[in-house]
């Protein structure tokens, strides 16, 4: 309690010094919540710098606070010997700082994984990958919130619910076997945290989001996520997976209220499937 | 958005002045706006305009165009404001005017540069009128505002709140000033989705709100079909003038003719990119759109391509 304190005055004085720029810009080792989530999480096990393994990248500022772009790259491609098993993804100052864990398999191809995410305030935002050896590894990036009339919170919210679970996924250029291919998929959903009050009735909005994606090829699992409202509205994640020789990619879907979606993409190798439909 | 956080920020308010003064040097009380400029286009109609930047200490989070107009029997404001104190001290510019009550407080969007001046109006018991969406959008977007506001501000912002809107117009309304209608029109998603338009009919003054945005980059924060569709739909209005959210009032509907023109062309570069398979961030890092003579462009443009790009890439 009294770390908090001292250093909500720290921070609120540095703020006051810098003539109201959030000036904190500190070792991310040093963030209240990050303590927590290592013990939390990860039992304070030691995690290594990420140099080699994965990079974090993130704008310094967010433009628009409820649509941040966020890229996890691997420094090596997925093979049964070595491979990344696990990505979170941690959002220190949002009021649900474990925005994501992605898993992968070798058949992955790459540990790469590209989404939005919202930004409450000026944070850190982390990757900490876990390597199939048991190893941690972390990128941290101090991202700073948007300016005044940008908000985390959805654009239209009416417009979000109406089309509700309408899913859309591509691959992108040529599918040769063996060769990892770059996925996209976009989810229709609000992804609301529901944490806005009705001042009326004083009564929270029922938070609806999407808690897990699972997408896998030919039956075999290529990428999952457990996910909530720390992702932007519309989730969107763009990822890799190492095709045969013809298949079928499928992503399943399932949010907090139990509702579930799938989509499925049929794809032929040596050919171009980003213009077959998605159902 | 919830902010766990928030408790200990306001009871330690008192205290970080204490501490910032002793270890910075004499940090002086909120400092005071004491008063505004008006300019009065027509009969009966008052324009405060702002800043052209963003809220800072400096400026009070005076950025926003606000104003009121004055019928035979009350006024309407129409916007209030950054902060408490640029709503207080409108107010006190209104008393310089005339005497008659406030009787509406209209907010022309969400943004927090527009209404958390209201505030310093709750004393009248006006009417607080807005979209109907106005309410749950400042809800959700309310505690967010808030701390973005004492994180740039600090004390300025003292006494900044959410102030809901007490008449909600889903498509349109007209409020009696006496001897003066004003015509609100409530409009599909656009610059946000709680934009609302206020027309007098007596002097043939359009009050766009964020529809409206003269030498100031356009924002888009809800949807950019639609704001171009409710632009087509706005100049259907018989106006002689038009008060944009940001900058000068101008002859109508020339006045929108420049923004119409940097969204089309965000309209078409972002659709492009999205074509050429661009992704999110390189659709930001490549469209460097119109920059004619807008300001504040290095703040909002790449933003723009970003909201753009979310909503764009569904198309199809």
């Amino acid at each position: 309690m009294f770390d908090r304190f001292r250093s909500l005055v720290l921070s609120l004085t540095l703020a006051a010094a810098a003539g109201g720029a959030w000036a904190q810009d500190a070792d991310p080792a040093e963030s209240a919540i990050w303590k927590k989530v290592h013990e939390g999480v990860f039992a304070n096990a030691p995690i290594a710098d990420a140099a080699g393994i994965v990079t974090l990248e993130t704008p310094k500022r967010a433009e628009d606070a409820a649509i941040v772009p966020i890229a996890i790259r691997s420094g090596f491609a997925q093979s049964s010997a070595r491979y990344i098993d696990t990505i979170w993804l941690l959002v220190d100052n949002n009021p649900s700082p474990i925005a994501a864990v992605f898993h992968f398999t070798p058949d992955s191809g790459r540990a790469d994984m590209e989404t939005r995410i919202r930004i409450e305030q000026y944070t850190h935002v982390r990757a900490v990958a876990k390597t199939n050896d048991g190893k941690l590894y972390m990128a941290a990036n101090y991202v700073k919130a948007s300016g005044g009339c940008s908000a985390p919170a959805g654009k239209d919210a009416i417009a979000a619910k109406a089309s509700l679970g309408k899913m859309r996924m591509r691959v992108d250029g040529i599918v040769v076997p063996g060769k990892p291919a770059l996925a996209q998929l976009m989810i229709s959903h609000p992804n609301d945290s529901g944490l806005a009050m009705d001042q009326v009735t004083r009564n929270y909005a029922s938070p609806h989001f999407v808690r897990k994606v699972d997408v896998s090829y030919d039956g075999k699992p290529i990428m999952s996520a457990d996910v909530d409202f720390s992702i932007s509205e519309n989730p969107n994640f763009r990822f890799w997976f190492t095709p045969g020789e013809g298949g079928q990619l499928e992503a399943k879907v399932v949010d907090n209220q139990d509702l579930e979606f799938a989509t499925t993409l049929r794809l032929d190798a040596v050919r171009s499937a980003s213009a077959l439909p998605s159902r | 958005m919830a902010t766990p956080w928030r408790c200990p920020c306001w009871s330690l308010n008192a205290l970080v002045c204490v501490v910032g003064g002793w270890t910075l040097g004499a940090i002086a009380s909120p400092p005071d706006l004491t008063e505004l400029t008006l300019d009065n286009p027509a009969p009966g109609i008052y324009v405060h305009y702002g800043q052209q930047a963003e809220m800072t200490r400096a400026n009070f989070g005076d950025v926003a165009n606000i104003g009121f107009v004055v019928g035979a029997a009350c006024v309407a404001v129409v916007d209030t404001g950054g902060t408490y104190a640029v709503g207080r001290a409108l107010r006190s510019a209104i008393r310089s005017v005339t005497a008659l009550p406030v009787c509406y407080v209209i907010n022309t969007h969400v943004h927090p540069d527009h209404i958390f001046g209201n505030a310093a109006f709750t004393p009248d018991q006006p009417q607080f009128v807005g979209h109907a969406h106005l309410a749950d959008a400042m809800q959700r977007r309310g505690p967010n505002y808030l701390r973005a506001l004492e994180r740039d501000l600090g004390d300025v912002a003292t006494d900044s709140r959410i102030v809901l809107p007490t008449r909600s117009v889903a498509t349109a309304d007209e409020l009696d000033l006496g001897g003066r209608v004003l015509s609100v029109r409530a409009w599909r998603t656009a610059h946000t989705d709680t934009d609302l338009t206020v027309f007098d009919r007596t002097t043939g003054t359009l009050w766009l709100g964020d529809l409206g945005f003269v030498g100031h980059i356009p924002v888009v924060d809800g949807n950019l079909r639609g704001f171009l569709a409710v632009l087509e739909e706005l100049k259907t209005i018989p106006a002689d003038r038009a008060i944009p959210g940001h900058g000068r009032a101008r002859e109508w509907p020339g006045a929108i003719a420049p923004e119409e023109k940097y969204l089309l062309a965000l309209l078409r570069d972002v659709r492009a990119a999205i074509k050429a398979g661009q992704t999110l961030d390189q659709a930001v890092e490549s469209i460097g759109g119109d920059r004619g003579q807008w300001t504040l462009y290095d703040d909002f443009h790449r933003r723009n391509v970003t909201a753009a790009y979310a909503e764009l890439e569904w198309e199809n």
